[in-house]
């Protein structure tokens, strides 16, 4: 079990309201990943979950019960921190044997448990040695370790992937996919980084200066953000935000469109020029200056030849322009 | 050229350096010297001392005279004990102001600090009478107490400057972990602090060791430290230096040696964090 509701949660440092007020309920075996620029509120926000930080007020429910002020140890929580946070004086296998030796388990079946977790994670060869003698993705791995041998009701990651280099990046966040798959636990994940909470969510809730913008699933998200932030935050490259005349003439303050959702032709809506065009291989993205408009991002071809300085006419696919009012909202 | 000039200067700053050295060295060579002398011997004009006859005679003296062991036992007591005593005070102390200070931490270190700063006679009457009314005077116990309140400030200083080096992200993985404060104090801190924690232990047990203010107002025979015995030996009459030399020899030979065997542990406790 692992349902967790926060009802009205405040948390102010001094006289700054970090989390002016929060409701969010996060059901059993759902992966959710807090999201938002550094700052937003949301590592704050999960070490509130965690017990590490007290709420100003509010209330934190752990399966139906209060847990707004039980310490952290008796939460039933694990969580793996950004900075791993390994006990440098212990072997791996003492870091991972930890938590069940607080929680006074049997040392035989203590170790089986170590065993199990350490073969799942692949760590087997490495049990005996210290952190320090650890690659930056094995260090990654005892800690997660840690977290999984006692069984706990919901898994707490607090940006757990953004000490590694890119590649190990995309590896881990796979393993970290399938773990959720295979122990089917709620984990909460706190990133700055919209590819991780798209790719691992099962839930995301955007944040912005301590409130929630939304909540949904990732493709919910994608194709109707409430609002210019998360229509902005969600989706690689950003989407296209313009206003000014365009704007109005669909009787909105902004309209938005993704770069994927632009066709190129000659007798396109938006005639404009290229500016700068990246081949990537799969993808060409090209910055399209347009007279009177913002510069629009495109989504093209791979194989797409066109060169800073040609003409390109650019047209929004049906149905893919959002429409924005004057407070940032969606339009109906 | 550049090369010979920096040798050089080299040269300067080592010898420079070895000067110093020395001089800070002299007065003990210059006692353990003494100690070997005859008390006649001992006053005459250094020239003429170093080449007078060996002996050991002044050691004997003492040795029949008082009581050694008895001196080292309780200076051993003294400063171990008072050392254990605010380690255990001092360690969750300097955790809380670590690891969870408040508007006015800076201030109440501050403030304990300050207390160093204050003159030992200044209360010394007051603490005469206390000892006195609480029957502490001259016992283990009341010297133990006091040794562990006047150097509480600074261990917990010490030890403050070590847990700040600590990232607060793994205490805060061992309360995740379902550790509450004894264990995260037991299991997780101190074995992280322990390089911080032994030369705090061992500067300790030197200044204990050393402590010559209370130990000699406090004290006159039972609970008496080798800072007793040293001051028995001193007169304001009479040729008594080869003794007094014989008796501050053993007295600070111990500690000589453990900071001797201990001085790299010293120093990197000493400069931990500085040089990270």
């Amino acid at each position: 079990m692992g349902k967790i509701v926060l009802k009205s949660v405040h948390k102010s440092f001094g006289d700054v309201a970090v989390i002016p007020s929060i409701d969010l309920s996060i059901e059993d075996g759902e992966f959710v990943v807090f999201v938002g620029p550094s700052g937003c509120g949301k590592s704050t926000l999960l070490r509130l979950i965690a017990g590490l930080e007290d709420t100003t007020s509010g209330t934190i429910e752990i399966d139906g019960k209060d847990a707004t002020d039980l310490p952290p140890a008796k939460r039933g929580l694990a969580m793996v921190f950004q900075s791993y946070a390994l006990y440098p004086h212990m072997s791996v296998k003492k870091n991972i044997l930890f938590p069940l030796k607080m929680a006074g388990m049997d040392p035989a079946e203590a170790e089986k448990r170590v065993a199990g977790a350490a073969s799942v994670l692949n760590l087997t060869d490495y049990l005996d040695r210290k952190p320090g003698q650890l690659s930056g993705g094995q260090r990654q791995r005892v800690a997660i370790g840690r977290a999984i041998v006692r069984e706990p009701s919901a898994f707490l990651f607090d940006e757990p992937l953004s000490n590694l280099d890119a590649s190990l990046r995309v590896n881990m966040r796979q393993e970290i996919s399938e773990l959720h798959q295979s122990l089917k636990t709620t984990m909460i994940y706190v990133t700055h980084d919209q590819v991780e909470a798209m790719t691992m969510a099962d839930k995301i809730v955007v944040l912005q200066a301590g409130r929630i913008e939304q909540v949904g699933s990732p493709m919910e998200l994608y194709r109707n953000p409430a609002n210019t932030f998360v229509a902005g935050f969600i989706g690689s490259p950003r989407m296209n935000l313009i206003t000014g005349p365009e704007a109005q003439k669909q009787k909105a303050a902004t309209i938005g469109i993704r770069p994927e959702h632009l066709v190129i032709s000659e007798k396109g809506t938006w005639q404009g020029v290229v500016g700068l065009s990246e081949h990537l291989g799969s993808d060409t993205f090209l910055k399209v200056a347009v007279p009177g408009m913002e510069p629009i991002t495109v989504r093209a071809d791979g194989e797409l030849t066109l060169r800073h300085g040609d003409p390109i006419g650019l047209s929004p696919m049906d149905g893919k322009l959002h429409r924005f009012g004057n407070d940032g909202k969606t339009l109906a | 050229m550049a090369r010979k000039s920096e040798n050089s200067h080299k040269l300067v700053v080592t010898c420079l350096a070895w000067t110093i050295g020395f001089l800070i060295f002299f007065p003990i060579l210059w006692t353990v010297l003494m100690s070997f002398k005859s008390e006649a011997d001992a006053i005459k004009s250094p020239f003429a001392m170093l080449s007078s006859a060996w002996t050991l005679d002044s050691y004997a003296e003492v040795q029949s005279r008082s009581n050694y062991p008895r001196f080292f036992m309780n200076s051993v007591v003294l400063s171990i004990g008072s050392t254990v005593l605010a380690l255990i005070i001092a360690i969750p102390a300097a955790w809380a102001m670590a690891f969870v200070p408040g508007r006015r931490t800076k201030d109440l270190l501050m403030w304990m600090l300050s207390t160093k700063m204050m003159p030992a006679v200044g209360v010394l009457v007051p603490m005469y009478l206390i000892f006195r009314d609480f029957g502490l005077l001259d016992t283990r116990t009341g010297l133990v107490i006091v040794l562990t309140l006047v150097n509480l400030p600074i261990v917990v200083w010490m030890l403050y400057t070590y847990f700040k080096e600590i990232p607060g992200e793994i205490l805060e993985a061992a309360r995740m972990d379902g550790a509450n404060l004894r264990s995260e104090i037991i299991y997780v801190l101190t074995p992280m602090a322990v390089p911080g924690i032994a030369s705090t232990m061992l500067l300790n047990v030197i200044l204990a060791w050393n402590e010559a203010f209370w130990t000699l107002q406090l004290t006159t025979s039972k609970a008496a430290p080798l800072t007793q015995f040293i001051a028995s030996y001193s007169s304001p009459e009479g040729l008594f230096y080869a003794k007094l030399s014989a008796a501050s020899t053993m007295a600070i030979a111990p500690i000589l040696i453990l900071g001797w065997f201990s001085q790299k542990q010293l120093v990197r406790g000493l400069t931990f964090g500085a040089v990270k």
